[in-house]
């Protein structure tokens, strides 16, 4: 079924859009939610299992510390208030491949409540309230054996894999985002980029929206502009990448819009994007959703986080994204324009290294941005997959500044290591590539030139100084761009008696 | 020799096994023959594996030829309900769904008595997932009452208690979610315990009511009891809700029995209207008895007590719907329907159809109502809160007396099917022993008489503060050693059923 989209901007004329995103990040902790099974990313199907995470008759959750320390860690660093005492909850769904049939989870007592993150979107900043932060297990894994599709529908039969059953996931929620207008997209966009850069400097998950272990869910509805009513929302499930975030929100836009412009009503309900097109399709409807009965997990004794504990931890954090961007903002001098284009670019880590390697900000930044970015879209790779280090770039510099090389020169160095040719003294000893810092030397072959180019010569003597230029040229090629340009210029200049 | 061993208690036969009298393989051996003698008629274990029970005593027997210093218990065969989960026999709790599962695992239970050196003589019959007071619900048929083989021999715990009383076992376990320890071991006349909640580990304990289930010692004495329920309790790492505190001084409570100065009280809800004149009788005499040994009696109220029974009946179904989601045909146990063409739905309603009995489904149903979206206030909520003050009343109760009392049951055993169609009259069994549950405290039933208008045991119930479960064992074992002195002998000794089996 094809569905007719409103044009974008005709639909922000009309419509104001509120979002909501809910991110499910899977922790990194060494070992499941529930009980001691490790949690490898790939393992063979069904061999990090034990009575517990396989949900067996008569066995029961013991709760993962790492794992709370883990969430509280999250919450902090979104501004979240810890509560001072919360339960789990038990979710109760039938699923092939959940073991209980009910998922520990948290519903009305969260753990981390009321925080925030402030998002940059053209230079202009969004605060997205977080409405809580809370914990739950992961479920395992069907796999649809026999159809085409690889969907349920048609397959002759289906396995599960129990691997991930257990591992811990903690889910944030927004608030309602609202007064995003037709930034929305990127406003949704943004706060998961933010999220992810967040949840990555912590340290608790590697943040793997293409191996799963961070999913958005995102909600949109349109409420038509100058109303205060708000619109029917839908859930667009399991949008597993940033660019997918930014098409669903938009696609729903116009869709929803289109729906309203024909005076229908949107339907409250669970829908699935699709990468190819860039659409979305309707999923289960919300009205027959199940009821989850959750009820508090007599399973599991409340939990009543230590203050001192939160601190600690609170104490633990390391420089959080938005604190280091300002203060590398600071330090090496840059514009918000400078500043973004370093972010966006993915050099910040590598600038930073870099100057921590010895090399002053400035350069430093000069060579991610103009040589190795160059280098990395000719490639067609990420600036950090580029094979040169931070304390390589520190070293060409380095020789920079000791008057070993030249620009030129270290362009070629730049060559040499990204050719797989070694360390940068290496490259400069194999390729000979030195500056000429004999002033003899450089004296010879200024007079070999002079006598080469009679011609020129006689033009500066003349005192058209501008053809000096040739003759610095020819100096340079001379020494195989090896020589002081400028002192080459000076030395014609003198020898000629113009100077 | 044989007969005269399983006539000894628990703490007898370890003796006699410790100093070398006996073998242990000679007690099993002695046991199992008597389970084949009688429980043709009894029906009180759903599995018995002479080879693997014999396997087990050899290996103790060994143990000790080699020197190894071996628990207070080691080689006394045991019986356990068959809702633990056991790596070498079967787990069923009852119920046709589960039917030939063996568990990949031991329960902390029974891994603990197995390394005590207790021997695992079989799995004893049970209700359905512990739901019931008749042991009538089990998916295998019912377990009889070796006083009288036309009664029921209580439950949901009623093939421990069978066992225990009819000589088949020295001890056994149960679980008692609201009463299936107490109520049984009342009707067929022996000893049985409550501990307090947390005190005894759930692992591999498979699931009624997470919130309610206290794993706990049937035994023929106070003394057995208190030996047994040492022997498995303790804190257990993989039960979050086990009490990381020292196990109370049971044993040391049963052995010093004595009541003097200890304040009693009788709990006014838990007597009188509802309560067989028979058994009200004997409950008295029992209290005026204490009162003579010293105690200082009085008499408590504890008002809400009355709402103990619908809130039970709220939380405990509540809690079932959930916890028997698992069984959903995917994994382990019964599979109906899985012909190729049916949805994994399809095969889960089919195989739970099955699979469950019709008390199980009606918990489920119950619990799933009283669960769901707008009712859940009016329902689990409310009965959350009931909860709340029945632990008040017994917070209260316990300012003024050290422990409270009550028959444990309303009535004696009831004739086989005479509740079946009738579940409200069958929950009424639980009526005083529910309040304990609710509160998670800790409490006891002994025997203390037979009721004259029908010859069947009565149960004296007594009920101390968390973690003050040696008070019921103090108290209990008081009131026994005066009343065997009266009696002449053990209670069971009178059980008619049993007489005629010896013969």
């Amino acid at each position: 079924m094809s569905t007719t989209l409103v044009p974008y901007e005709e639909a922000l004329a009309r419509y104001e859009p509120v979002l909501g995103v809910e991110t499910h990040i899977e922790l990194g902790t060494a070992s499941k939610m529930f009980c001691g099974c490790p949690t490898t990313f790939g393992a063979p199907p069904n061999t990090q299992v034990c009575p517990v995470c396989l949900g067996l008759p008569g066995a029961l959750p013991v709760t993962n510390r790492a794992a709370i320390e883990g969430i509280i860690k999250i919450g902090l660093a979104l501004n979240c208030t810890i509560v001072e005492w919360c339960r789990f909850a038990r979710k109760n769904y039938f699923y092939p491949d959940m073991p209980k049939n009910f998922q520990i989870s948290q519903y009305d007592e969260p753990l981390c409540v009321d925080g925030y993150l402030d998002v940059e979107v053209d230079g202009e900043t969004f605060r997205v309230e977080i409405e809580r932060v809370h914990m739950e297990e992961d479920t395992g894994k069907s796999l649809h054996v026999g159809g085409a599709t690889g969907r349920i529908h048609g397959a002759d039969f289906s396995l599960v894999d129990y691997n991930r059953a257990g591992i811990p996931l903690v889910e944030i929620v927004t608030k309602p985002i609202v007064a995003t207008g037709d930034k929305a997209p990127l406003v949704a966009r943004a706060y998961a980029t933010e999220l992810r850069e967040l949840v990555r400097a912590i340290g608790v998950s590697d943040v793997r929206m293409e191996e799963g272990s961070m999913r958005c869910d995102i909600n949109v509805s349109l409420m038509p502009r100058g109303s205060s009513e708000w619109g029917t929302r839908t859930e667009t499930k399991n949008v597993n990448s940033l660019r997918s975030i930014e098409r669903a929100v938009r696609h729903e836009i116009e869709r929803q819009a289109a729906v309203l412009d024909s005076g229908g009503k949107v339907v409250q309900e669970t829908r699935h994007f699709h990468e190819d097109t860039g659409t979305t399709t309707s999923g289960r409807s919300k009205e027959e959703a199940q009821d989850y009965r959750y009820f508090p997990e007599p399973d599991l004794v409340p939990m009543a986080p230590s203050r001192e504990w939160v601190e600690e931890l609170r104490a633990s954090l390391p420089e959080l994204p938005a604190a280091r961007r300002r203060r590398v903002q600071a330090e090496w001098g840059l514009t918000d324009l400078e500043l973004r284009d370093v972010v966006n670019a993915g050099a910040l880590d590598l600038i930073e290294d870099t100057v921590k390697a010895g090399c002053a900000p400035g350069p430093a930044r000069k060579w991610w941005m103009n040589e190795l970015s160059r280098r990395a879209t000719e490639q067609g790779v990420e600036l950090p997959e580029l094979p040169i280090t931070p304390e390589q770039v520190a070293r060409i510099q380095a020789l920079i500044d000791e008057g070993s090389l030249n620009d030129k020169l270290a362009r070629q160095v730049f060559e040499g290591v990204l050719a797989g040719e070694g360390d940068p003294d290496q490259v400069v000893a194999a390729r000979g590539l030195k500056v000429v810092s004999d002033e003899g030397e450089l004296a010879a072959i200024v007079d070999q030139v002079i006598a080469d180019n009679a011609a020129a010569a006689d033009k500066v003597r003349s005192g058209k100084v501008a053809a000096a230029g040739a003759l610095v040229g020819a100096v340079m090629k001379a020494t195989r761009g090896q020589a002081d340009a400028a002192r080459a210029r000076e030395l014609i200049l003198e020898k000629l008696g113009v100077s | 020799m044989s007969s005269e061993l399983t006539r000894r208690t628990a703490a007898e036969l370890a003796e006699l096994i410790a100093s070398g009298q006996v073998s242990a393989v000679e007690v099993a051996q002695a046991h199992l023959d008597r389970i084949t003698a009688v429980d043709g008629r009894i029906k009180a274990f759903l599995h018995v594996d002479a080879e693997t029970a014999l396997a087990q005593a050899r290996a103790v027997d060994e143990r000790r030829a080699a020197g190894e210093r071996l628990g207070p218990l080691a080689g006394v065969p045991i019986a356990h309900k068959d809702v633990f989960t056991t790596a070498d026999m079967p787990t069923t709790a009852g119920s046709k769904i589960l039917e030939g599962w063996r568990p990949p695992y031991d329960a902390t239970i029974t891994r603990r008595l197995r390394e005590a050196g207790l021997v695992i003589i079989g799995k004893t019959n049970m209700d359905e997932f512990a739901m019931g007071s008749s042991t009538e619900n089990s998916a295998f048929g019912p377990t009889r009452n070796p006083w009288n083989l036309d009664r029921i021999p209580g439950g949901s715990s009623g093939g421990s208690s069978a066992a225990v009383a009819a000589y088949e076992a020295p001890l056994a376990t149960g679980t008692d979610t609201g009463g299936s320890i107490r109520q049984p071991a009342a009707v067929t006349g022996i000893v049985g315990t409550k501990p307090t909640y947390g005190g005894s580990s759930r692992y591999g304990l498979i699931a009624f009511a997470s919130s309610l289930d206290t794993p706990g010692p049937f035994a023929r004495t106070v003394l057995d009891a208190a030996l047994l329920h040492e022997a498995f309790s303790g804190h257990d790492p993989m039960d979050s809700t086990s009490i990381d505190r020292p196990v109370p001084p049971v044993v040391e409570a049963a052995r010093r029995a004595d009541v003097a100065g200890l304040r009693i009280g009788v709990v006014r809800e838990l007597g009188g209207e509802g309560f067989q004149p028979g058994v009200q009788a004997r409950f008295n005499e029992a209290v005026e008895l204490l009162e003579s040994l010293g105690a200082k009696v009085t008499e408590v109220s504890c008002p809400h007590f009355t709402y103990a029974l619908p809130a039970y009946y709220l939380i405990a179904p509540s809690e079932c719907s959930s916890n028997l989601a698992r069984f959903d045909a995917m994994r382990y146990g019964l599979r109906i329907g899985d012909d190729g063409a049916r949805s994994a739905e399809e095969v889960m309603a089919l195989t739970r159809a099955e699979g469950f009995g019709p008390e199980v489904k009606r918990r489920i149903m119950l619990g799933t109502y009283a669960l769901s979206s707008g009712y859940y206030d009016a329902y689990y909520g409310k009965a959350q809160q009931v909860r709340t003050l029945i632990i008040r009343d017994f917070e209260a109760a316990f300012e003024q007396v050290d422990v409270l009392v009550s028959p444990t049951t309303p009535t004696t055993a009831f004739p086989i099917g005479d509740r079946v169609d009738d579940p409200m009259a069958m929950y009424l069994a639980d009526l005083a022993t529910i309040p304990s549950n609710l509160a998670g405290n800790a409490a006891i039933s002994v025997p203390c008489g037979l009721a004259e208008e029908d010859g069947l045991p009565v149960g004296l119930q007594v009920m101390a503060p968390t973690l003050a479960d040696d008070r019921v064992y103090r108290v209990g074992a008081a009131v026994e050693k005066a009343l065997e002195d009266r009696w002449g002998g053990p209670l069971l000794a009178k059980a008619p059923e049993l007489a005629e089996a010896d013969r």
